[in-house]
């Protein structure tokens, strides 16, 4: 099943983590297996590198607090030796999870590719000012374990997942960073029925995935339509034709943020847009979580696809 | 599996979403034939038990709900003439199975609205999701928003009235009943319709398989007239009927009884 999330902040910053996590948790039912959050602060000069060293799962084997060790300090070693200048780096709770900083201006996709080279390492998110987090559990139960009330931002998307087509685990979790590309991310509920096919097709173009997970493919097929210049909308209105299967995703960019509808509205979504402030989820359920009273909101109808400014 | 027993004496199973508890809450406040129960802080579950505890045990035949705040399932399965008022959204699946209740949604509502209803009416203010009137087998719900893809889908009978525009496949499998979309009505209207008529003021992006122009006649104006009438809903715009091609399911071998019988 899974349920998704939005909200976009026009009018400025703000709390986006305890958000997301009031409207993640009213939709546990919707997946109680993993959350994970994709949040925009202001952009800055430093890279936002999050990475996980090991999954979750793995972190009881024999020697794996050496392992993490070991390895947090060759992820040190590789920033510097590819020219990224560590400004800060903290272990999240768990052991198993990374937030950095780095002075970088290079292309991302080496930087990316020569930190996951790392035997464990999975770079979650890249950007001025994406920051993905994305655990086992419910909203809640994320939101402490990675203090999520510290963080301010402009908009973000979020989803809970109920895990059918692969394990419980990071790797098939929800947000998905559009690999190697700065600051784009997506949430899916759906299916893609093509996926294969596209997946070849972004391969031979010569992009790598992280996951055998559909929604990674709408992540990275929409940043490299960004890439070639499209706009935001534009890209989205080609992936409803692009795209089979039932679907209705969230995408966000650094000063973005759009949904899409599959032509059969099989996936649900509620939409509640005021000047200052613009929030949708699978259900009504979570806006009203947000809000706190009731608000007016519209399901959007097939094939629509909306965007939206910071 | 086991439950988990909690100290209040919630039992929740391990998904945490089951809670088996079935006594009511006995929070309503009731007051001769009315009652007001407020749902801010009662699971689906609770609403529904102290709702129908409410209904059946204490005879009152007037009750408002307040603070549904989109809870899913609220008002299902009452199968007694009553009045019941939303005041708030309700979630998916409202008024499910119900048989008899006149029950008024001031708010919107979610996916599947009045499921499989057997009989009374529903009237919601605001827009509702797709799916509204599914299998509906009698009875009126009334939408003075928009409602969603797959209006009607497999409805057996009663009537759904939308003032505003439906999604793709409304009347999706339709077997019997009468729709009114007074706005527009995306791609697939009435596709695999057996049977039915769907009324539509607005656009139609498409017609689905087997599914026909008609031709209005005086009762058809004489239903729609007195439908609007009964639930104030003012002059009815200029609609276009559309029915069953009757070329997709072959019914005209079936005998009455038979046809009775599928349908």
């Amino acid at each position: 099943m899974c349920g998704i999330a939005g909200i976009i902040h026009r009018d400025g910053s703000a709390d986006i983590g305890a958000e997301l996590t009031a409207m993640l948790q009213s939709m546990k039912h919707r997946g109680p297996d993993s959350t994970g959050y994709a949040m925009y602060g202001q952009p800055d000069d430093l890279v936002v590198v999050r990475f996980m060293l090991a999954e979750p799962n793995n972190m009881g084997g024999f020697g794996m607090d050496e392992k993490m060790e070991r390895n947090r300090a060759e992820v040190e070693a590789r920033l510097a030796k590819i020219g990224a200048d560590l400004a800060t780096i903290q272990t999240e709770s768990g052991g198993y999870a990374f937030r950095a900083t780095v002075r970088y201006g290079g292309d991302l996709k080496p930087l990316a590719d020569y930190l996951e080279d790392i035997d464990g390492c999975e770079v979650l998110s890249l950007g001025n000012s994406l920051e993905i987090v994305k655990d086992l559990g419910d909203a809640q139960t994320v939101h402490e374990q990675y203090q999520l009330g510290n963080l301010t931002g402009t908009h973000g998307i979020g989803h809970v997942r109920m895990a059918t087509e692969s394990d419980v685990d990071l790797a098939s979790a929800h947000p998905y960073w559009a690999y190697p590309f700065a600051d784009v991310s997506v949430v899916h509920n759906g299916q893609l029925t093509n996926y294969h096919v596209w997946r070849r097709r972004l391969e031979r173009m010569g992009h790598r995935f992280q996951s055998e997970c559909d929604s990674e493919i709408i992540a990275v097929y929409l940043a490299q339509q960004l890439e070639n210049g499209l706009p935001l909308e534009s890209a989205m209105k080609h992936s409803l034709d692009d795209f089979d299967g039932v679907f209705t995703y969230l995408v966000a960019t650094g000063s973005e943020l759009g949904v899409a509808k599959d032509e059969m509205a099989a996936k649900p979504l509620v939409l509640m847009e005021t000047d200052d402030l613009v929030v949708m989820a699978s259900e009504e359920m979570a806006i009203r979580a947000l809000m706190g009273r009731e608000v007016e909101s519209r399901d959007p109808f097939e094939r629509e696809v909306l965007t939206w400014q910071v | 599996m086991a439950g988990v027993s909690t100290k209040s004496g919630v039992v929740y199973d391990a998904r945490g979403l089951v809670e088996p508890d079935p006594e009511p809450p006995m929070t309503a406040e009731i007051d001769g034939d009315s009652a007001v129960i407020d749902a801010t802080d009662l699971t689906t579950r609770k609403i529904n038990l102290e709702l129908k505890r409410v209904v059946y045990d204490e005879g009152v035949n007037n009750v408002t709900i307040v603070n549904p705040g989109s809870k899913h399932s609220l008002g299902v399965g009452i199968l007694k003439r009553c009045n019941i008022t939303f005041e708030g959204s309700p979630g998916w699946y409202a008024c499910g199975l119900i048989d008899g209740p006149e029950v008024q949604i001031n708010g919107r509502v979610g996916w599947s609205l009045g499921e499989n209803m057997m009989s009374g009416s529903v009237v919601v203010e605001g827009p509702a999701g797709s799916l509204t009137g599914a299998a509906l087998r009698g009875g009126d719900l009334v939408v003075k928003g928009n409602v969603g893809a797959r209006t009607g889908i497999d409805q057996k009978g009663g009537t759904i009235i939308a003032l505003g525009s439906a999604g793709i496949n409304t009347g999706f499998m339709m077997q019997r009943g009468r729709q009114i979309i007074c706005g527009d009505v995306n791609d697939g209207l009435g596709d695999s319709m057996y049977d039915g008529v769907i009324y539509v003021g607005g656009n139609v992006a498409s017609l689905g398989v087997d599914c026909v122009p008609g031709e209005m006649n005086d009762d058809d104006v004489e239903f729609i007239n007195r439908k609007f009438e009964i639930y104030d809903l003012g002059t009815p715009p200029d609609l276009k009927k559309f029915e069953c091609g009757k070329v997709l399911h072959n019914y005209d071998a079936l005998e009455p009884s038979e046809r009775k019988l599928v349908l």
